[in-house]
């Protein structure tokens, strides 16, 4: 889908750029390619709707501007709508100073509430709060041990009451035990529910009048079709949720249904949550969504995550070992670790502009990262530092040593090889600007 | 006790017309005030398809045929339309669930072995507890395996449901790999002399390559031991997906052969009509639909009062 509505936006795109100016013509053409793009990409009928008749107005008045070319015009214009569309700026997550933090998760089944919880709870631990997660779900089986494994893992500890049918009670209670303890922050994790079921729709109102949260997450799985504003708007009404928190965005749905629970409810995106490992979670930025949509990649979070992991010391290394052409294995070593902290390759690439089409048909195999790293870690240190030193009796022991064949050492030496040439020429034909990873922005 | 023997249509009902958007409704209003089948009447129906999840291409394509067909009968009154409308949706469905043929199927071989598979959060393991349970009322053995050995408490959720309907479970330890425990569950079936085998399986999106080849690897451990098995691989797809279902499905086709849908969550608002596009592209059956929690919110599935329910 996320490839499916990039590369039709890219064409309708391309369709105008090589046409010189905008005609009502070749915008009603594309307009409706985008309307079918849209749908397809499961924006709400009414949403859709309303989003063309904008960006059609807007893509009118401004036909006399001749600076740009209308491919950049339109581009733009759609860029700021869908941006527009998907909540203005980002809003941080609402957390009190002193005292203490609520904050309750809702949602329907399987929509991810349980998987987020603990995702934010590391999160939160990371940025020094005391966090304790309560889990109010007494219906699912094992949904309590469900969320008791996962504190286990990230070190948070977790508030049930083994035997109690009352959520609400459960809810209040660990408040009251987060007071008593020493927290600062409390998540309240809760069944899933549908929206039309007025009893458990009753218990989630009563157990936010009881816990008085600072803030309200209302968590909805990215495949969500057309019925997402009808869940989104129940559920509003009833909890008067605070923002939205987008799972599963690691797939390749394209979340349409953000921008239509977005158009319904008017509450800021909180976070996208990408996977199933308990890091993957992600601030929500409203025109990173809308330039993906448009196939420009989602450059800035990239860069972002990057940096995250990048020391920005090791950076400056690489880049002057890159630059002088002495990028030797241990480098690419260091390279692929870095790679994997940052999580899946393939949600990585996803974020580079103009790599979703690429992606689509190349498989980017992980596994083939880890047989490289065992290929490297199966060479000596003067080995790595002087890859010239690999003859074949050297490569056979390698292969043996990492359990890989022979063929899989000498690709990686050729791999190598010709990455270095690569290096050369770049260097050669004035490459060698200087890489600065801050200063990297979209447009 | 027969399969499904208590099935409640009215629960199919009243969650698909539960919506404020009820199809017919609106296809009635619409009616009241024209007396003609308009291009104004035409983009309603095509918004209330298209808000199901039908789908641009698809909702494209029923309206031209209602059309089509309501220019073959010269007709253009409400009733005509309606059931046009109707049997051009039924078409793309096609057979109903033959519980029987379901019955023969499952007595031909033994262990009959089924696998469930699905994105995250879809309603396998609900089904597998909702399936084991009717299989066991029938009078049939069950072993259900946990294969599911990466997300938390999988195992456990999993055991209650084999507890809650009797069925002997396999369990398995967080981080065991999901293929032995499927061999392991084998294995028992052909001590136990089972009747049926299922298989429960880790949610994955379609995306991620290493996890699909790791249940193309469940699948093929399934054939080693016997050379027929998987009998049944059920896609479990929530009613709430959007356009996405249709990726899941083809993407999942192609590790493993898809023997049948589930659609979970009707008992909801939302109306699951990506099942439409499935059917048609990948001319994969929908079997059950799942609308509720409980151990029997599941029936087998029936395209026409699949497509009443939709319009009533
Ligand atoms: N309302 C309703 N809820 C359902 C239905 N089927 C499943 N659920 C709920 O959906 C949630 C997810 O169901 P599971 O059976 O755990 O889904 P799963 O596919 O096994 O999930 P993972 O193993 O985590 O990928 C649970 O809260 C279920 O109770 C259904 O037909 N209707
Ligand atoms: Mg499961």
């Amino acid at each position: 889908m996320l490839e499916d509505l990039t590369e039709k936006l890219e064409r309708s795109l391309k369709k105008i750029t090589g046409q010189g100016r905008l005609t009502e013509t070749n915008i009603s053409d594309t307009l409706r390619e985008i309307r079918r793009v849209l749908l397809d990409a499961d924006v709400n009928y009414k949403v859709a709707k309303q989003f063309i008749e904008d960006v059609k107005q807007k893509a009118l008045g401004q036909e006399v501007i001749t600076s740009v070319t209308p491919g950049q015009l339109i581009t733009k214009i759609i860029h700021d709508e869908l941006t527009k569309l998907m909540g203005g700026s980002n809003q941080a997550l609402l957390l009190n100073p002193s005292g203490i933090t609520v904050i309750l998760m809702v949602g329907l089944q399987g929509s991810g509430k349980t998987t987020f919880s603990g995702k934010l709870a590391k999160h939160l631990s990371k940025l020094n709060r005391k966090v304790l997660l309560t889990a109010c779900d007494i219906y699912r089986p094992a949904a309590i041990e469900q969320l008791k494994t996962l504190g286990e893992q990230i070190n948070v500890p977790v508030f049930s009451i083994a035997g109690e049918k009352n959520a609400i009670k459960i809810a209040g209670d660990s408040i009251e035990y987060a007071k008593a303890n020493g927290f600062n922050t409390v998540l309240v994790d809760t069944a899933g529910r549908l929206h039309v079921d007025e009893d458990l729709m009753n218990e989630v109102e009563e157990i936010k009048k009881k816990i008085n949260p600072s803030e309200t997450l209302f968590v909805v799985d990215s495949m969500t079709g057309q019925d997402a504003v009808n869940s989104a708007k129940a559920f509003h009404d009833k909890v008067d949720f605070s923002g939205i928190v987008l799972t599963k965005l690691d797939g390749d749905s394209r979340g349409g249904c953000a921008l239509s629970i977005k158009a319904v409810v008017d509450e800021p995106i909180k976070f996208i949550s990408l996977g199933e490992k308990l890091d993957s979670l992600e601030v929500f930025y409203p025109e990173r969504l809308a330039s993906r949509i448009l196939g420009k990649g989602d450059i800035v979070s990239l860069v972002e995550k990057a940096q995250e992991q990048f020391d920005e010391k090791e950076a400056e290394q690489l880049e002057k070992k890159l630059m002088s052409n002495k990028f030797d294995f241990e480098d690419f070593l260091g390279q692929i670790k870095m790679l994997k902290r940052m999580g899946s390759l393939k949600s990585l690439m996803g974020m580079v502009p103009g790599m979703n089409k690429a992606i689509k048909n190349t498989d980017i195999d992980e596994k083939q990262l880890v047989r490289v790293e065992s290929i490297i870690q199966s060479m000596t240190k003067l080995e790595r530092g002087d890859p010239k030193l690999l003859n074949g009796s050297r490569r056979k022991r390698i292969a043996n040593g990492s359990g890989n064949s022979i063929q899989d050492v000498n690709r990686l030496i050729k791999q190598y090889k010709e990455m270095q040439n690569m290096l050369k020429m770049f260097n050669k034909k004035g490459f060698n600007k200087k890489m600065n990873l801050k200063n990297m922005r979209l447009n | 006790m027969a399969l499904f023997d208590n099935i409640n249509l009215e629960k199919l009902k009243a969650g698909l017309s539960k919506t404020k958007n009820k199809l017919v409704d609106r296809i009635s209003e619409t009616f009241t005030g024209k007396a003609q089948v308009d291009e104004e009447l035409l983009e309603e129906i095509e918004e209330i398809l298209i808000s199901s999840d039908i789908g641009m291409d698809t909702t494209e394509r029923i309206i031209e045929n209602t059309r089509r067909s309501l220019k073959e009968k010269n007709s253009r009154d409400r009733d005509t339309f309606m059931q046009t409308l109707e049997e051009e949706l039924i078409k793309i469905l096609g057979k109903p669930t033959d519980l029987d043929e379901e019955i023969n199927k499952i007595k031909s071989c033994k262990p009959f072995v089924l696998l469930i598979i699905g994105i995250n959060g879809s309603g396998k393991t609900t089904t597998i507890g909702k399936l084991s349970s009717q299989f066991k009322n029938s009078g049939y053995d069950v072993i259900v395996g946990s294969a599911d050995t990466f997300r938390a408490a999988a195992n456990e959720q999993l055991e209650v449901w084999a507890n809650r309907s009797k069925v002997k479970i396999i369990q398995s330890k967080t981080g065991a790999d999901p293929s032995s425990v499927a061999f392991d569950t084998l294995q028992a079936a052909k001590q136990d002399n089972a009747d049926i085998v299922i298989i429960d399986t880790a949610g994955r999106l379609h995306t991620k390559k290493n996890l699909m080849e790791e249940l193309r690897k469940i699948n093929n451990v399934l054939s080693k031991v016997f050379l027929y098995a998987p009998n049944e691989v059920y896609l479990v797809v929530d009613g709430n997906s959007g356009q996405n279902a249709l990726i899941q499905a083809r993407e999942f086709s192609k590790f493993t052969h898809i023997s049948g849908l589930i659609v979970t969550k009707l008992d909801g608002t939302a109306k699951g009509g990506i099942l439409f596009q499935i059917c048609d592209e990948l001319k994969i059956p929908v079997k059950f639909i799942g609308v509720g929690e409980g151990i029997d919110d599941l029936q087998p599935f029936v395209p026409e009062n699949y497509v009443k329910a939709l319009f009533s």
